[in-house]
């Protein structure tokens, strides 16, 4: 394919993108990242980093192995990035919790967990349901609203942000070529290759691997391909430093290594990144609050809010499209819990030329039309 | 590093790290502490280098002590008041102090 | 006054205690307009007349009369009928003019018909090594000090920058018995050649005979040294300054150095409503588009005073009339106001040397971009090559730097650091400040305790986004 300009154009610049760009260069393969502006929408900037398993794959047994594949991949990935780059991304995986600040919570807790586990095929792991006194020996400073909360073993964190800055300092390190403000407006197929229209100029590229999140939606068509989303809104509450006092992520709240406490996890239908609910950063800290007492009197000093990346059913989405060869789709909302996967597991089947399907198979958009014609 | 130009007016006294100081009622905090000879305020809580205010008028955040067990307050933006106990911050504030 | 004696709501809400916002207090008041004033100082007067009515300094020639001028709108503010709340720090402002305002660690949420942002300027970041020690103030804070609290430095004090407070704050300092071992001036000498043309328009500005008495009376009494690369040395505070000359390096012995280059908007709280930016390639920062009335892009917010562009505490005065005047003349339309094109007239007089000092004292860009190991962002301690090597990687924008660095996400929330890394970030992209942007901004805008913001009152469906 000669006059090609590069390998493979990586659509997005978030975590899902630049660790595919990353595995792709680590193949040895002429890598385009194109990546939208400082102002647009991007989740990667708005994750609340864990690396989690617990809950995941209610409805899609396939998704809760996918989940533990890449967490039990994530050690030797963050070792891998902080050889090339030096950077730490500080992965932990100590066992997560997710609290119960009510009985009915801790029920429906206890619910979803038992519906989860009980599903054919699913991968066997342990999550538990504990009471208050089993959380206190472990979170020696939850408050007595805390009923009781489910722990597993598998869930851990790692600084997200820093995870971004490594990742795109590893790709620039590898030589791939990083292409800011580039948004693509429209890709065609000419020739035997890709073309990536932007207003900055056409990029040329024998294969394309969208990883731009929602947007997947409006640029798969384009390829064969579709990805169908529904985009959410989340906030954030984000306090000063502090003294570590938490050595556990809660599904909701999580202490950073450099001391700052996140505090989030709503869910808005609203597509306004821009936007903010004071009274839902307020529930949010309500609830943190009676989390932990002890963070009554600490100062936010940031919210943010940020749109979630999410696929109609919630389940990542991985595909080829038959009638463009060389066109894959990335989408997933776990782009941090998933991270190593994309690195070293999707990105190779990429540069290689077809996904392996006894791997993602269960991850393609063909799930929409089982459904809609069920 | 100050000194006042006039030391009349009602005076209140309170506590900095247990010293006791004397300042002139409507004093900000971090006014009665650079006039009683306070040269660090903070260390930062990232690297723990010392800190003392830089701005004065409430948006370095160079002047964050804890004021009667509650850390992060502005020193240039609250007034002293009889019996207030400052303390100096070191690194990262303890969460619940 | 407690969090919970204010109103659910008020006709006119008006941010900043300064000039600006005591003159549109005052005058939206008198004309019956239900407002309230919230200012997070323990006394009105901003930073310009800080302590005004309550300040130890008896000799006025110690001030100057330009301070005195400050008590006449205070107690016009305080006579007008306005609800005026000091120690209220306004955390939050949104496009529907809901007011987040916290008052000895308790917040409201206030609603507004009219909102007027008078939270005025703040020293523009002056990055050069060794600015974060203990002992390196901005000239401000000295100033403050001396107005709020009548507290003169002692021991070795050093002046270093450019722009007419940097002599005002000398005269004062000098007037109350401070000694001053030298001025570090860093004014560019191509700016003279480039203020040149604006002079005839400031010879006929009030800043002129004013400005030049002050540099005589200044100059009579303090070596001043033209500098262009100044750095403080000081193991656990200020020791040392040292300073390039034209003839070399020097180095003066020091406990205190304050620094100025002027004075730049504070446009978080505007920032963070929505109102949309600009920037203003003259005095090198980002301003709010604002129409003649000082009305903005989001329908119902006015930013008024230095807040929407430096022009001094007069020309604020009258920018808040005016702001006020468009309020009363929306919400109280029978009411008896003065006249409007008075207040634009004098308003003009004041903004017509503002061109010629803006030219003259541009800081140079070394002092505005700096290198190596220099700390960019105070709080959370970057260095201008952390920010440059990272621009290099392709990012280009204070937002995505944010990310990767963390600069700016410190309790100060970028109001040190956001314009220098801005400018740091069109440098090494080769872009410019405008195409750059700013960091994006949110609620709150100062912090406040998980507490307060636990206290706030919420809907059923807020509720529900979160509890699962």
């Amino acid at each position: 394919m000669a006059g090609d300009e590069f390998d493979v154009a990586v659509v997005g610049g978030g975590l899902v993108g630049a660790a595919t760009s990353w595995g792709l260069a680590r193949e040895g393969l002429r890598v385009a990242l194109l990546d939208e502006g400082d102002r647009d929408v991007r989740a990667s900037r708005g994750n609340f980093a864990l690396v989690w398993v617990q809950s995941k794959g209610l409805g899609l047994a396939a998704y809760a192995g996918w989940t533990i594949r890449s967490s039990n991949a994530w050690g030797g990935f963050s070792d891998l990035l902080k050889q090339e780059t030096g950077l730490d991304v500080c992965f932990q995986r100590p066992g997560g919790f997710h609290l119960a600040l009510s009985e009915k919570e801790l029920e429906a807790r206890a619910s979803i967990l038992k519906r989860l586990h009980a599903q054919p095929g699913i991968v066997d792991y342990k999550t538990e349901v504990l009471d208050h006194s089993q959380v206190a020996r472990m979170l020696p400073d939850i408050g007595p609203d805390v009923v009781g909360a489910s722990y597993c073993s598998l869930d851990g964190h790692v600084n997200s942000l820093r995870l971004f800055r490594t990742l795109h300092t590893a790709i620039n390190a590898r030589g791939v070529t990083y292409l800011p403000s580039h948004r693509v407006e429209t890709i065609t197929r000419e020739g035997g290759e890709f073309r990536l229209h932007t207003a900055k100029g056409e990029v040329r590229a024998a294969k394309v691997a969208l990883a731009a999140g929602n947007a997947n939606m409006r640029l798969a068509p384009m390829v064969g391909l579709e990805a169908p989303m529904r985009p959410e809104r989340g906030q954030i509450v984000v306090t000063e430093r502090l003294r570590p006092f938490l050595d556990y992520p809660v599904v909701t709240l999580r202490q950073t290594d450099e001391g700052t406490v996140m505090i989030g996890d709503s869910k808005e239908e609203s597509t306004d990144p821009s936007g903010l609910t004071i009274g839902v950063s307020s529930t949010e800290a309500e609830r943190a609050v009676r989390q932990f007492p002890l963070l009554a009197n600490v100062n936010v000093v940031r919210t943010w809010s940020a749109i979630r990346v999410m696929t109609q059913d919630g389940f990542p989405i991985y595909d080829e499209s038959e009638s463009h060869p060389g066109a894959f789709v990335l989408c997933c909302h776990s782009g941090v819990t998933l991270c190593a996967n994309h690195a070293l597991t999707v990105a190779p089947m990429i540069a290689r030329g077809a996904l392996d399907k006894a791997l993602v198979a269960p991850f393609s958009a063909r799930r929409f039309h089982v459904q809609a014609a069920g | 590093m100050f000194k006042r130009l006039d030391d009349t007016g009602a005076t209140v006294s309170l506590k900095v790290d247990g010293k006791p100081i004397r300042a002139r009622a409507g004093d900000t905090v971090a006014g009665a502490m650079l006039a009683a000879g306070v040269e660090h305020f903070r260390t930062t809580p990232v690297t723990e280098s010392p800190r003392a205010p830089y701005c004065l008028m409430g948006v370095c955040f160079d002047c964050l002590v804890a004021i009667d067990g509650v850390g992060s307050r502005q020193a240039c933006l609250i007034e002293v008041r009889e019996g207030m106990a400052v303390e100096t911050q070191l690194g990262k504030r303890e969460a619940g102090r | 006054m407690n969090a919970s004696d204010l109103a659910s709501s008020y006709e006119l809400v008006v941010i900043g205690g300064g000039p600006a916002g005591l003159a549109a207090a005052a005058l939206a008041a008198k004309a019956g307009v239900q407002t309230v004033l919230f200012d997070e100082n323990p006394g009105v007067g901003g930073q310009i007349y800080r302590g005004i009515g309550t300040t130890p300094v008896r000799n006025r020639a110690i001030l100057g009369e330009d301070y005195w001028a400050g008590a006449a709108l205070a107690s016009e503010a305080r006579a007008s009928g306005a609800t005026i709340v000091n120690g209220a720090t306004v955390w939050s402002l949104d496009p529907n003019r809901l007011v987040g305002v916290s008052i000895s660690g308790q917040a409201r949420m206030i609603q507004a018909q009219r909102v007027i942002v008078a939270t005025g300027s703040m020293e523009r970041p002056f990055p050069i090594p060794g600015w974060t020690l203990p002992g390196v103030m901005t000239a401000g804070a000295a100033q403050t000090a001396l107005k709020a609290q009548g507290l003169v430095p002692t021991g070795r004090t050093i002046i270093a920058g450019c722009g007419p407070l940097l002599w005002l704050l000398a005269a004062q300092l000098l007037r109350a018995g401070a000694g001053i071992e030298a001025i570090l001036d860093t004014t560019p000498r191509i700016n003279w050649l480039k203020a040149a043309m604006h002079l005839p328009d400031f010879a006929l500005s009030p800043y002129w005979s004013k400005g030049l008495a002050l540099l005589r009376e200044v100059k009579a009494k303090v070596p001043v040294i033209a500098a262009h690369r100044i750095v403080a040395h000081g193991k656990d505070k200020l020791a040392e300054v040292v300073f390039a000359t034209g003839t070399g390096e020097r180095r003066m012995t020091a406990d205190l150095l304050l620094l100025h280059h002027g004075v730049v908007p504070n446009v978080n709280l505007a920032m963070a409503a929505g109102v949309a930016h600009r920037w203003n390639g003259r005095q090198l920062c980002f301003e709010p588009a604002v129409d003649a009335d000082f009305g903005t892009s989001v329908h119902g917010i006015a930013v008024a005073g230095d807040g929407a562009g430096i022009a001094g505490g007069t020309a604020a005065a009258e920018r808040g009339r005016i702001a006020a005047l468009a309020v009363i003349q929306t919400l109280k339309p029978g009411a008896t106001v003065p006249n409007m094109q008075m207040m634009r007239q004098t308003l003009a007089r004041e903004e017509m040397g503002r061109a010629f000092l803006d030219a003259l004292y541009q800081p140079a860009p070394s002092f505005r971009r700096p290198v190596g190991d220099t700390i960019a962002c105070r709080c959370e301690e970057v260095t201008a090559k952390q920010v440059r090597d990272t621009a290099d990687l392709g990012c280009e924008g204070p937002n995505q730097m944010k990310a990767f660095l963390r600069c700016g996400m410190g309790p100060c929330q970028g109001r040190l650091c956001g314009l220098t890394i801005t400018e740091l970030i069109a440098e090494q992209r080769r872009s410019t400040p405008q195409e750059v942007g700013y960091y994006r901004l949110r609620p709150p805008v100062k912090p406040i305790t998980l507490a307060e913001l636990a206290s706030l009152p919420k809907t059923e469906a807020e509720r529900k986004a979160v509890e699962r």
